[in-house]
Formats: structure tokens, C-alpha cells, sequence
């Protein structure tokens, strides 16, 4: 049997390192591409007050850049020191998009970025702006391999079991690349990357303007900042909204928790703005709903359904037990009957064997499994509601303030008056964490959200793990937490400085603490 | 192409790819060994860590490409081999730690303390993977004590403690050596004045340990551990899985593939050679000594993956169940594509990390990082 514990201490572990990971991540994705606009700015305009920005902002991303990829070099092993099974039932198709994502996104923004911070006096100004470019697109496309790799996790399309191998086998690349849950995962989540990246700008920006300080250096990267940020925050909730109408397609289960949909409305469905969502007796305790609007951004229509509790969990009973028959014919191939029937027979039922597998929890052979055991399996096939239903309209409701900070800020810049409404800067100043409150809310909603899968309906999360002992995922565990927590400390502590610091700090003799002789100014 | 070639061909590549590695992260993990020991005063750090500085994000990719393309071609290996050696691929992840944010901050406050805390963490980011790097290697021609269950999830009946038998420790200092040697390598190259002269004593004394450890592994190999070879299995180009044939320990060992190919002897000859020209050349300021320590950090790694070939993984529990390149491998579809994008994007970035590396081509100067201190290591 599988220690439920180490399933529990793995799931902790990756959870923590995922969404510190993603911290960094973001920014890095916004940033990069800030960065290349100013640039880009610099060398067509000649001012170098654009190359101080580039160097600037350039700087704090590197700060952020070194704990993206010293955290991410644990991502990318995680899967197959705790997730083991995992990493041998699905390689042959996941380990595709990560192995790309090496060869064409990191080796281009890691060896470019080298060229970013040392080439500045080695080539030209035109040469030195496509090595910017391209730390940005080269950061972007590792978005894209990514998401691929993490919609394939979501909605598992263009693979077939083999029984020989007694694996997930890739049977349609394009099925894998084209994946719609893929797409709009990658657009969404590159956009809300350049939504921090520009709020991350425009509140700094805002903090020197209220200090009164490098006028001229604020206003320039908060012009850029907020209408950077005003397209991309647009684009993220279009594409969010895009993203909720491809999950009520594919991932009705997902849909059903965020929504804390127990029964299955009358179409059009309203759409619960509130509500405590008890899982144990399978109801929202209080309620306030809006009518038709789950309907419309679901379905986009007024007479299709969105499907709830009441439905789906009796539905993955039938599909457990179809899964048990699946197991069986499974036992029988490996034993050595590939007689055309049995073939037939599994090929039939093969998209059940997944739940099938869900019984592994329950029972050591899930050929006997008993009707209390499938029951239980069945309840247990959805995930937590209440934890997605409010990171879900945390993220949102963190969106929508985000949307109007921008257009405060892009306005006030397009009259060229930035610097002019202290309540506005403050509400940008302020507004810093919202952008990684959302993106962590975000990668809640996306991953808690498919449990109790590891691959949605191919392989159960409790399945995925590795044989190892309690005890070494406990010291793992400390030591990534020991390790994690002093590595913010210090990140934060340089940020601060810096941030504090400002233009100052790149050492040209032009910015406030050097004109005033402040003693800050040594660093 | 057949199933057979392209089960090569990645056997090849990932060779490749663990190759390039060794040779590009290990001259940054070199530096960061002889950090404290060749430079003497924070410049001379400075120095040293600028050297590295435009390249080792560049470089550190290889490893993460190598691990993401042994997940593709070869689940099972990053399955069984990551899970087994849980506890020292977790003490090497934390040594990586401290190379990203001992880089990029240690130079951004200008404190002692500060600094020399970082240095340590350089040091033991470049010490610890080069050492459990090593180790695990060694352990490949010992064995690991792991099993598949009939669903082939894989379990390890050893410990951490388990994986340090002498030889393994050996080949541990191998690795450290070798990359050791490496970084000084790069420091002739790149520093002057008296960080070079002291990287050129410590190239020659770190190539000098390569040659007695490799040797000294080659013995010990030949005539004390038993190497394993395959009885019985099905057609090399069959869809396989790991339980499919019969493996036993002996007919002539891990140098079974040397007697059947005598030509292949030539690999560990030219691993002494280049070792002993990295050392002669030390004595002369070339920048050849950085291409005949790079052939020779390559040769040691093909001398011992052709010693193992096909096994990749040997299992000491069962050997029937050792991994090999054979039949631990992804279908015939998954192996097909990736070699089109390893043809297609390969090349690629080996033009422009050429590229790269001849745009930052020259000597790192103490004048150089005093003028431009605020945007330098």
C-alpha cells in the first residue's frame, strides 16, 4: 500500500514550491517584456534617460530572475523524486513539452540574459536590444511548453494507454499542442504575467512620484507601466472569461466547484456571487445569486445546462465501476490473454481505467472492491468546493480592482498629470500584492481544482507518488521550507533597497541621493 | 528511422546533452569549488565570478535540458533513478540553491560578512552536486538495490548511507577533480595576473588527480566489481518494458564492450592523454588548456557510459529489472519527434551560445569591474 502520508507530505511539498515558484514566474514574464519596450524606446528616441529605465528595472529583475530559476531547478526534478509513478505512467507524453521547453524557451532567455546585464559596452545598441527581445520571448515561450505540459494535466487529449508498458503513450502531438484547455491556459496566464509586471512598475514608479523624486524617471516608466497594464489586464479577464468557457466545455467538475454547483439548475444558471459551501451535506449555506450569468459565461447560451454535484458524482459511480471491469481486462492482457476479444473489450473501456484506479485509495485489489468502497470513491471524486469557490472570487474580485487602478493610472498619464493625484498614486502604490495575490488564487483554482487527479480521469493523484518514506519527505520538506523562507528574506531585503534606492543605483551621477551627497548612495 | 536507431540515437543524445553539461555548468561549478582557494581578496573573487557571470545561466540550462529529456526518452530512468536517490538529489537541489542568488547578490552590498557567507554558498554549490554527481555515477557500476512492482512502480530498498562504497566515494572524487580542473581551466583563460598563475597550479594539480583517480577507477573496475550483461531478450526495436529479460552478472564484466570494439579502448587512452596535456599546457598561458580539459571531461563520461551501455540504471536487488536503453525507454512516436526538435533546435543553440561566448570573449580585468562596479558581480 501507498503511505497516505507521503501522498499528503508530496502534495504539501509540490503546492509550496509551485506557488513560490510562482511568485517569481510572473513578474519575470511582464518584466522582461517592460524591459524590451523601454529599450526599444532608448534606441529609437536616443534618450538615455530609456537606457537608465532599462537598467534600472533591469536590475530588480534580475534580483527577481535569480529566485525564479533557483526555485524552478526544483520543479523541474520534483516530479520524479515524488511523483515517480506519475513520472513513468505519463513521461512519455508530459516529458515532451518539458524536454522543448529546455531546448527552445531556456537556452534562449538564460543565454541572452547573460548578454543583457554584461553586454551593455560589447555590441550595438540595435544588437543589445534583440538580446532583450529575446530573454522576453525566450521567457514567454517557456510560458508556452509549460501550460502545455500543465493542460495536458488538465484535460489529457491525444494519448492512449499501452498495456505492455503499462503506460499513457502520446498518440497525437498536435492533439497535445493544439489542446484548447493549453491555449487559453497559456494566454491567460502570460497576460496576468504582464499585469504584474506593470503593476509591479507602476507602483514603484507611483512611490517615487510621491516622494517627489526622479520625476522625470517615474512618470516615463509609469506611462509605460499603465498602458502596458491597461491592455494586458483587459486581456486577461477577456481571456479569463475565455478560459471559464472552455472549462465549463471540458471540466465540468472544475466548474462545478468553483461555482459550488451541489444541483444542477435550470438553464440558464445563475451564477452564485456568495455562498459557504458545506461539502458534507453537499449544499451552499448561504447564498446570494445572480441570475442567468453562470449560464452565459458558461455555456454562452440560455438553454444549455451546467452540470452539478448531483449529477457528475452518481456519473463517476457508473464510471468507477465500468473502471473495475477496465482493471480486470487489464489483469487479464498482462497475464498474457491478447486474445482480439479482450483487446477489444479494454480498448472499449479503456477511458475508464482511470477511475478505476481512484479504488487504489480504498482497496489493495480493486477487483474486489465493495459497494462502500466505490461509494466512497465516488464522493471523494470531486475536489474541496469551498477553498476554490473563494480563491476563485478572490482572483477575480483582485482582477477587477486591478482594472480600474489602471485605467485611473492611464488616464492621469494620457493627460499627462501623473504625478498631480496623490489618492491615485497611493491606490497604485497599494495595489502591489494584488497581482500575486490573483496569480497564486489562479494556480489554486487550476490545480486544486483537479484533484483528486493528478491527470484528470487518466491517473489519481494518490496513485502518482513515489515509494518513499515519511521521513524523507519530512526532511525535504524542512529543508525546502529552511532554505525557501531565508532566500525571501533576502530577496525582499535587496528588492527594498533597491527599490528604495531607485535610479541611484546604477552609479551615473544623475539621480536624486547622488545630486543631495545622501550617504545611501554608496551601493 | 526504426524503433532500434532512435532508442540509440537517444542514448547518444542524452550523452550529449549530460556531456555538455559537464563541460559548461562544470567550469562554473569548477570556479565555484576554487572560489576560497584562489581568490585571496574579494577582487579576486570578483574577478572570478565575472568570468562566469554572462554564461552560467546559459550553462546551467543544459542540466535542467538533460533532466527534462531524460523524463522524455526515458520515464522509467527519471522515475526510478530520482525516486531512489531521493535524499542526495535533495542535498544537491539545496547546494544549487545558493548558485542563482550567490551570483547575482552576492556583490550587491558591499559587507565582508555578507560576501563571505556567499562565497560559501558558491563553494558548496560547486563542491556538493560535482561530488554527488560523482557518487551516483559510481553507484550505476554497483548497482542500486531497487525492484518494480508487476504495475512497474518502482521502490529502493537502500539508503543514503548505502551509496557511499569506496569506489562510488572514488568516483566521487573523480567528478570533483575533473571539474575542479575544469574551472581552472576556464580561470587561464579568462583572468590574468595572479589569479591566473594560480589557477595554472591548481589546473595542474587537480589534472594530475584526474589521471591517478581515473586510472585508479579503471583497476578497480576491471578486476573487483562484476559487471552485468544481458541473457535473453526480445528484439532490440520490440515495444519493451523493463521486466521483459533475463540479466547476469559476469562475462567479462564492464568491459565487455571494450573486448568486443578494442577500438573503443581509444576513449579512456585519450582521457589520460588530454588530462596530462591539460596539465603540460598549464605551464604555457594557452587557451588550448580549456578544449583539451573539455575533451578530456567528455571522454571520462563516454568511457564510462560505453562501459554500461546498454544499462542505464542496474539494479542490485534484481538484475533482471535494470534499466536499460533499450527497454526503459518512451514509444517510438515520442522518441521520433523530440529527435526532430533536438535536430532542429540543437544547432541553434549551439550557434548562439557561440555566438554569445565570443561577444564576452577576453580577459576579465580588476579595471574593468572597479569601473564598472554597480553592474557588475
Amino acid at each position: 500500500m501507498i503511505d497516505e502520508a507521503v501522498v499528503d507530505l508530496s502534495r504539501l511539498q509540490f503546492a509550496l514550491t509551485a506557488l513560490y515558484h510562482f511568485l517569481f514566474v510572473p513578474l519575470t514574464l511582464g518584466l522582461s517584456f517592460i524591459l524590451a519596450i523601454m529599450e526599444s524606446c532608448y534606441v529609437m528616441s536616443g534618450k538615455t534617460i530609456y537606457r537608465d529605465m532599462t537598467k534600472f528595472w533591469g536590475k530588480l529583475f534580475g534580483i527577481n530572475f535569480a529566485l525564479g530559476v533557483t526555485t524552478g531547478i526544483t520543479m523541474e526534478f520534483q516530479f520524479g523524486t515524488n511523483w515517480s509513478y506519475y513520472s513513468h505512467y505519463v513521461g512519455d507524453i508530459f516529458g515532451v513539452p518539458l524536454a522543448i521547453e529546455g531546448m527552445m524557451a531556456f537556452f534562449l532567455e538564460s543565454t541572452f540574459i547573460g548578454l543583457f546585464f554584461f553586454g551593455w559596452d560589447r555590441m550595438g545598441k540595435v544588437q543589445h536590444l534583440v538580446c532583450t527581445w529575446l530573454v522576453a520571448i525566450g521567457s514567454n515561450l517557456s510560458a508556452l511548453w509549460i501550460l502545455i505540459a500543465n493542460g495536458w494535466m488538465q484535460y489529457p487529449i491525444g494519448a492512449e494507454f499501452n498495456y505492455d508498458t503499462m503506460r499513457m503513450e502520446l498518440a497525437s502531438f498536435a492533439d497535445v499542442l493544439f489542446n484548447p484547455v493549453a491555449q487559453v491556459k497559456f494566454v491567460h496566464t502570460v497576460a496576468a504575467g504582464y499585469v504584474t509586471g506593470a503593476m509591479f512598475v507602476l507602483s514603484v514608479s507611483s512611490y517615487y512620484l510621491l516622494k517627489r523624486r526622479d520625476i522625470p524617471f517615474a512618470r516615463r516608466s509609469f506611462a509605460i507601466a499603465s498602458s502596458f497594464g491597461l491592455a494586458s489586464i483587459l486581456s486577461v479577464i477577456v481571456l479569463g472569461d475565455e478560459s471559464g468557457y472552455t472549462v465549463g466545455d471540458v471540466q465540468k467538475v472544475k466548474l462545478a466547484a468553483v461555482e459550488a454547483e451541489w444541483e444542477t439548475q435550470k438553464p440558464p444558471a445563475s451564477f452564485t456571487l456568495i455562498a459557504f459551501p458545506d461539502q458534507e451535506q453537499k449544499k451552499n449555506r448561504f447564498e446570494v445569486k445572480i441570475p442567468w450569468m453562470l449560464g452565459l459565461i458558461a455555456t454562452r447560451s440560455l438553454d444549455e445546462e451546467v452540470v452539478g454535484f448531483d449529477r457528475i458524482i452518481p456519473d463517476n459511480e457508473k464510471r468507477i465501476r465500468r473502471g473495475i471491469e477496465a482493471y480486470t481486462l487489464l489483469e487479464k492482457l498482462r497475464s498474457g490473454d491478447t486474445s482480439q476479444e479482450t483487446k477489444n473489450a479494454f480498448s472499449d473501456l479503456q477511458y475508464d481505467l482511470g477511475y478505476g484506479l481512484l479504488l487504489k485509495r480504498y482497496t489493495e485489489n480493486i477487483t474486489d472492491a465493495t459497494d462502500e468502497q466505490i461509494r466512497l470513491a465516488a464522493e471523494n471524486s470531486i475536489p474541496r468546493v469551498a477553498p476554490l469557490f473563494w480563491t476563485f472570487r478572490i482572483m477575480v474580485g483582485a482582477g477587477f480592482i486591478m482594472l480600474l487602478v489602471f485605467i485611473a493610472a492611464f488616464i492621469q498619464s494620457a493627460r499627462h498629470r501623473s504625478s498631480s493625484h496623490r489618492g491615485i498614486l497611493y491606490a497604485c502604490l497599494w495595489s502591489l500584492p494584488l497581482p500575486w495575490i490573483a496569480a497564486e488564487c489562479g494556480w489554486i483554482v487550476a490545480e486544486y481544482g483537479r484533484q483528486p487527479w493528478s491527470i484528470a480521469e487518466v491517473l489519481p493523484t494518490y496513485m502518482s507518488a513515489s515509494s518513499i518514506s515519511r521521513g524523507e519527505v519530512i526532511g525535504s520538506l524542512t529543508a525546502i521550507i529552511a532554505f525557501y523562507t531565508a532566500l525571501a528574506i533576502v530577496e525582499v531585503y535587496l528588492m527594498l533597497r533597491f527599490t528604495r534606492l531607485g535610479p541611484s543605483s546604477l552609479g551615473t551621477g544623475k539621480y536624486h541621493f547622488e545630486l543631495t551627497d545622501s550617504p545611501r548612495a554608496q551601493a | 528511422m526504426d524503433y532500434e536507431t532512435l532508442k540509440l540515437i537517444w542514448w547518444a543524445l542524452i550523452g550529449v546533452l549530460l556531456i555538455g553539461f559537464a563541460i559548461t555548468d562544470g567550469f562554473d561549478m569548477g570556479v565555484g569549488m576554487l572560489l576560497r582557494v584562489i581568490g585571496k581578496s574579494d577582487m579576486d573573487r570578483r574577478v572570478m565570478i565575472n568570468s562566469i557571470g554572462p554564461h552560467w545561466e546559459g550553462n546551467q540550462v543544459w542540466f535542467v535540458t538533460a533532466g527534462g529529456a531524460i523524463f522524455a526518452a526515458w520515464p522509467m530512468v527519471y522515475a526510478a533513478a530520482f525516486s531512489g536517490l531521493y535524499v542526495a538529489l535533495i542535498i544537491t537541489l539545496c547546494a544549487m540553491f545558493f548558485r542563482p542568488v550567490g551570483f547575482d547578490y552576492r556583490s550587491k552590498i558591499d559587507d565582508p560578512r555578507w560576501r563571505n557567507a556567499w562565497d560559501w554558498g558558491l563553494t558548496i554549490g560547486g563542491l556538493v552536486p560535482a561530488l554527488i554527481f560523482g557518487v551516483a555515477f559510481g553507484n550505476l557500476f554497483l548497482g542500486l538495490p531497487f525492484e518494480l512492482d508487476p504495475l512497474l512502480r518502482a521502490s529502493y530498498h537502500g539508503s543514503f548511507w548505502g551509496l557511499l562504497h569506496p569506489f562510488a566515494l572514488l568516483s566521487g572524487l573523480l567528478s570533483v577533480s575533473m571539474l575542479a580542473m575544469q574551472g581552472g581551466a576556464w580561470l587561464q583563460m579568462k583572468t590574468q595576473g595572479l589569479v591566473l598563475m594560480r589557477a595554472q597550479s591548481v589546473t595542474q594539480v587537480t589534472a594530475a588527480a584526474v589521471i591517478v583517480l581515473f586510472v585508479l577507477a579503471g583497476i578497480w573496475l576491471l578486476l573487483g566489481i562484476d559487471g552485468m550483461h544481458i541473457v535473453d531478450m526480445k528484439p532490440a526495436g520490440d515495444k519493451l518494458n523493463p521486466l521483459m529479460k533475463t540479466v547476469a552478472y559476469g562475462n567479462g564484466g564492464w568491459q565487455a564492450n571494450y573486448q568486443q570494439m578494442p577500438l573503443l579502448w581509444l576513449i579512456p587512452i585519450l582521457a589520460i592523454v588530454m588530462a596530462g596535456l591539460t596539465l603540460l599546457l598549464s605551464r604555457a598561458e594557452s587557451v588550448l588548456v580549456f578544449i583539451t580539459s573539455s575533451l578530456c571531461v567528455a571522454c571520462v563520461i563516454l568511457t564510462a557510459g560505453i562501459a554500461l551501455f546498454p544499462f542505464v540504471l542496474p539494479s542490485s536487488r534484481d538484475p533482471n529489472m535494470s534499466l536499460t536503453m533499450w527497454d526503459a525507454t518512451s514509444s517510438e512516436l515520442t522518441l521520433g519527434l523530440m529527435f526532430a526538435a533536438a535536430v532542429v533546435f540543437v544547432p541553434i543553440i549551439l550557434l548562439y551560445t557561440i555566438w554569445c561566448y565570443r561577444k564576452m570573449f577576453g580577459r576579465v580585468s580588476k579595471e574593468y569591474i572597479e569601473e564598472n562596479s554597480h553592474s557588475s558581480y
